[in-house]
């Protein structure tokens, strides 16, 4: 529970919204759209992405624990099945379910 | 036209729609549980629209009043955002009115879906990204009201579903791999990954590993833009 004030607690609310906005605006706003993108930012626009999205993956698997039971073996079992799926298919759409699908029986049955 | 980009950026979108609802229900549902209204996450939804952020505001709503901190902490969650926009600055140019909207709703999953996918044929550019953003944005806030009306009334059992986004984002990453020649840059971006993770810890990992990031292209830009432009001419 809150011991803020309302205006507190708007206040609070309205900074994570303007920080979040600045974070999002700042690159738009420090290039021209009139004026071509310097060769530099392009060359990071271009390279950037693919990084982008392995740091996603890291991320969204930070909170498995190697150590402690079960051992990170039911993300790295969907996962492989997500890509192998990915490989043979091409269907975004089927990898996802599939993989997901499997992980849920995975750790709701298998390693529960 | 609309109508056909509509119809291209909703099945690309139903991934999200799955993760969204599930990670916006848990919200909706951690948010009321500490004792705030129904249209207090809803609020957020609106006017933060960040996930991550949204759990911490709760905590720090519940903490002594400290706006500069406040506004510290929450650029440091999103600072990601700023190499979105950089990825986004091309793809985002020329688009009007819906170009604030756009930047506006620039979420991890909106990005990700607009910066990988091939426009597909007979849609409007500005459309398709305009509904890509907004079908996401209504999928969470949607999902985060939901949770904070009917949170306890949820009974099958939706352990893992999370895992939705893992494989969204592990998807990706393997296509764009498939489409491009040259790996030096996803080598860096998982070295990277994985090193700002050792070395930071998993709460606060993504800035150090991107600075990492743009360091490394940095520094390999020479051999990585030729081997770009020899990839390229083969």
């Amino acid at each position: 529970m809150t011991d803020m004030t309302i205006a507190e607690q708007m206040i609070t609310i309205g900074l994570c919204a303007a920080a979040t906005l600045i974070t999002r605006f700042i690159s738009f706003l420090a290039f021209s759209p009139k004026k071509p993108t310097p060769r530099y930012i392009q060359y990071q626009g271009l390279t950037l992405p693919c990084g982008i999205f392995a740091m996603l993956v890291v991320y969204c698997l930070r909170d498995v624990d190697l150590l402690s039971f079960p051992h990170g073996i039911p993300e790295a079992i969907a996962l492989a099945f997500t890509l192998a799926l990915q490989l043979w298919k091409r269907q975004m759409l089927v990898s996802m379910t599939g993989g997901t699908a499997l992980y849920m029986l995975l750790v709701q049955q298998v390693f529960a | 036209m609309i109508f056909n980009s509509f119809k291209a950026a909703l099945p690309r979108t139903l991934p999200i729609f799955a993760g969204f609802w599930f990670l916006g229900l848990a919200y909706g549902v951690f948010a009321t549980a500490h004792g705030f209204p129904f249209w207090y996450p809803g609020l957020m939804a609106i006017a933060i629209f960040g996930g991550s952020l949204e759990f911490v505001a709760v905590s720090m709503l519940c903490s002594p009043f400290a706006p500069l901190q406040t506004f510290i902490v929450s650029f440091l969650i999103q600072a990601r955002h700023i190499f979105y926009g950089i990825a986004m600055l091309e793809k985002y140019k020329g688009l009007g009115w819906k170009k604030p909207y756009l930047i506006y709703a620039m979420c991890d999953e909106t990005f990700a879906i607009n910066c990988s996918s091939q426009l597909p044929e007979g849609c409007d550019r500005g459309w398709y990204y305009f509904f890509v953003s907004l079908l996401n944005q209504s999928y969470w806030v949607t999902g985060v009201i939901a949770g904070s009306l009917a949170g306890d009334f949820i009974t099958f059992n939706t352990k893992g579903l999370g895992f939705v986004m893992t494989t969204m984002f592990a998807v990706i990453f393997t296509e764009q791999w498939r489409n491009e020649r040259i790996h030096t840059h996803a080598y860096i971006g998982i070295v990277c990954s994985l090193f700002a993770l050792v070395l930071f810890g998993k709460d606060s990992f993504m800035v150090p590993a991107l600075v990492m990031m743009v360091a490394a292209l940095t520094l390999f830009r020479k051999p990585i833009t030729r081997q770009i432009a020899e990839a390229s001419h083969d």
